[in-house]
């Protein structure tokens, strides 16, 4: 049994890490947060220099053909650091969407440009404030146009590769949308996570061209995303129990250090649980995520649901550590506290990957 | 990033189950298990099988082979573990000769000694039971009280045990005692171990909340043991304790009973409000929470056989198996009783109802939460020796143990 991440693999991981560390990606997140500034250009340039947005993209077309394990070692670091960059909307999402279900010539002209950080791509997916299903998707696609409005787009403002979900008449689909294309209004949005930009977008009989897939397309894009968005849940997650403790180590009370008192040794060791939990489901994700097996539905959703879990509960009970100074905008806690949310918003709401679930298990188990 | 097996790992798990396939009856189904008619006829069986165990060079496979073992690697263990579970095969009885009492023998005991003890060991001869907690020292096992006395060579063990698995058909016991009560708490204890047919032992069972009786009540009244059958220095028989500790919390490991797929059954097939439970969106929740959860344990427990596979110590992944899966079993039978609705309080005896088992889970899990370190003990051993935070202060600490407060409990 080789159920680890490779040598290689693990060293990629460490390189990331120290490069984030290095770069100070959490004090350029609050900086993003405090200022005016879309994302951290500077970072994005140096990320895009090591090569990550390339990672998974096929030599071919200009990427550096690894693969989703090497992926994912790179998010969970990303995760950990806060970096404040659109990596999961271009590579996670956009890049994924066109290496999956685009053709010949849409994978030519779109590929090297995401691989190289020249595009910048974002998914266009949310239009209410209920979640997304075929039924219920009112951006629509004809004669080559596409109209409608999204909202709260990821990285929506910086983007100019847009990958939209909309109803062709027969059924829900993927579009390809240039940001220079006529009839685009892209209004920047106000988040609970400042650090990472949103925006809603508005078409109106906007050219665009379609990416060859329906509806189970969508989902599947989804279930892929969703492998990497757990990595980076994973990363902030481990991110707040380490910091968590450090303070609670620190911290004395009570004519003694708190981190010997039950009550918030034993909160460390739920959160230790939830990140074990949450780490072995991503890896049995990133297993099928990188074998293309048949059980990546449920795989998918099973690292999101725990990812998810995991990281609510280390950055919520992180800033509980913290005591009143968890609470102040100086300490760190709070930058966690809305990544966990804009990560867990971002591709869909904890009821509906559980829903996905169970849903994916009665499918692989009928009677 | 595969789960599949080195060459040499291969070569083992088809030796393994080519022998277990010509010396036993594979299952028909992952829930189809051996089952005995009673405790006496299981262990007869089970002592058959250990015998043929051992001739077949399948006993205690870590063990040096001059006490009986293998000489096994800890992969070729799990190899094993993984092969044998899906034979029908006697289990039970043995384990804690086997898992506690043989590395502590192997550890503090004379040569003499583990030539005469271990091999009956390995062949299911002698059954060993484990002689530690008692009525006031329970998670604090170091608090015991049990008296032993040193006259001559001679020591005279007053005092009580309990919750010894299997004492009353146990051949010998491991058991640690206080030898002086005015030292420390953990500094006072001495080791040894003892013939259960000594005069002066009386077996009593426990009646737990199930009805059962699967514990057992041990009174000391001026049993005699030989110095020689002391384990580890005068005094130090916290820390030969410890060896056994370790070994225990590695032993008790997932609880057993009702998982995610039984309550996914149970929910597809049951009707809930005019509607199958699965369309409820709470009983969707529910699942899904606990199919993570059984999910995290599994592939945890890959990443550990994958460090075993690489010849490297496991991560402190598997510290929290006990304690996700316990509580994990305790929702599951509150949720399969809850289907049945009103008729969820009724009790059934009848074999293999499905209702059975989910009492069974109802029982078993508060005593699993319990047994081989509370919950709590785990979450502080977790954020003791995993996460390195500091001991809670000990109102204890340095006092003689005759000076240390008690309560009436």
């Amino acid at each position: 049994m080789n159920f680890e991440f490779s040598a290689d693999q693990m060293q990629l991981k460490d390189i990331a890490r120290k490069f984030l560390e290095k770069e100070e990606s959490v004090k350029r997140a609050r900086n993003v947060l405090e200022g005016e500034a879309s994302y951290d250009e500077d970072l994005w340039s140096q990320i895009i220099e090591m090569g990550f947005t390339a990672t998974a993209i096929p030599e071919e077309y200009g990427g550096l053909g690894l693969g989703y394990l090497e992926l994912c070692v790179i998010a969970e670091e990303l995760g950990r650091s806060l970096a404040p960059t659109p990596f999961s909307s271009s590579v996670y999402l956009a890049s994924e969407a066109i290496i999956n279900f685009g053709d010949e010539s849409q994978k030519q002209s779109y590929l090297p440009g995401l691989a190289s950080g020249e595009k910048i791509g974002a998914f266009a997916h949310s239009e209410t404030n209920t979640s997304p299903t075929e039924a219920n998707i009112s951006c629509s696609f004809s004669g080559g146009t596409l109209s409608g409005t999204k909202i709260a787009v990821a990285d929506g403002d910086v983007a100019n590769t847009f990958i939209v979900t909309a109803n062709n008449g027969s059924g829900v689909g993927l579009y390809l949308v240039d940001s220079t294309a006529d009839g685009i209004e892209i209004e920047p949005q106000t988040t609970l996570d400042p650090s990472r930009s949103h925006a809603s977008i508005a078409f109106s009989n906007t050219p665009a061209t379609e990416l060859k897939s329906d509806w189970s397309d969508v989902l599947s894009l989804l279930d892929r995303a969703a492998v990497l968005f757990s990595f980076e849940q994973l990363g902030g997650a481990e991110a707040c129990m380490d910091m968590a403790k450090e303070y609670a180590m620190g911290r004395y009370a009570f004519g003694r250090s708190i981190a010997s008192f039950q009550a918030i040794k034993h909160k460390l060791a739920d959160m230790f649980i939830a990140v074990e939990l949450a780490r072995s489901n991503c890896y049995y994700g990133a297993w099928a995520l990188s074998t293309n097996a048949p059980e990546l539905p449920t795989a998918a959703a099973t690292c999101r649901v725990s990812a998810s879990q995991a990281f609510h509960e280390c950055s919520k009970e992180n800033i509980q550590t913290h005591g009143g100074m968890g609470f102040t905008w100086e300490f760190d806690c709070h930058l966690y506290y809305r990544r966990c949310r804009q990560l867990a918003a971002n591709i869909g709401s904890q009821s509906i990957w559980k829903d996905k679930l169970i849903g994916s298990l009665e499918r692989a188990n009928q009677i | 990033m595969d789960f599949n097996d080195t060459p040499e790992e291969a070569k083992f798990r088809k030796e393994a189950y080519e022998w277990l396939a010509s010396n036993a009856e594979l299952k028909e189904g992952p829930k189809d298990s051996w089952r005995a008619s009673s405790e006496e006829e299981g262990l007869k069986q089970v002592k058959v099988w250990q015998k043929k165990l051992h001739e077949g060079g399948w006993a205690c496979l870590h063990w040096p082979k001059t006490y009986g073992g293998r000489e096994s690697t800890p992969i070729e263990r799990v190899i094993w573990g993984q092969e044998v579970s899906k034979f029908k095969v006697p289990g039970g009885y043995l384990e804690i000769g086997q898992g506690m009492a043989g590395p502590v023998m192997m550890m503090y005991a004379t040569e003499e000694q583990k030539e005469r003890y271990l091999p009956p060991l390995a062949t299911g001869e002698e059954i060993w039971c484990q002689l530690f907690s008692e009525p006031a020292a329970g998670s604090d096992v170091a608090g015991i009280k049990t008296k032993a006395e040193l006259d001559g060579d001679t020591w005279t063990i007053n005092g009580q045990k309990v919750w010894t698995s299997g004492a009353h058909f146990s051949d010998y016991g491991i058991l640690v005692t206080r030898s002086d009560p005015s030292a420390p708490k953990h500094k006072g204890l001495t080791f040894f171990f003892v013939d259960m047919k000594s005069p002066g032992i009386e077996v009593k069972p426990i009646k737990q909340i199930s009805g059962g009786a699967n514990f057992n009540e041990v009174y000391f009244t001026d049993v005699k043991i030989p110095d020689s059958q002391r384990l580890g220095a005068v005094g130090d028989g916290w820390k030969v304790s410890l060896t056994t500790l370790m070994n225990e919390r590695l032993a008790v490991g997932d609880a057993s009973g009702p998982d995610f797929e039984e309550a996914f059954s149970l929910a597809r097939g049951q009707d809930l409000n005019g509607k199958l439970a699965i369309e409820n969106d709470s009983v969707r929740e529910k699942l899904a929470d606990w199919y993570c959860q059984q999910s995290g344990l599994k592939y945890a427990k890959y990443r550990n056989i994958s460090a075993l596979s690489r010849g490297e110590t496991p991560g402190p992944q598997s510290s929290i198996t006990k304690i996700v899966s316990g509580n994990k079993l305790q929702e599951i039978a509150n949720f399969g009783l809850d289907m049945l609705d009103s008729a969820g309080i009724l009790r059934t005896d009848e074999e293999g109802a499905e209702q059975s088992m989910y009492q069974y889970g109802f029982y078993g899990a508060a005593g699993i939460r319990i047994a081989g370190g509370t919950d709590e003990i785990l979450k502080n051993i977790i954020s003791e020796q995993v996460l390195g935070m500091p001991q809670d202060m000990r109102a204890d600490k340095g006092l003689p143990f005759n000076e240390i407060p008690t309560g009436n409990k």
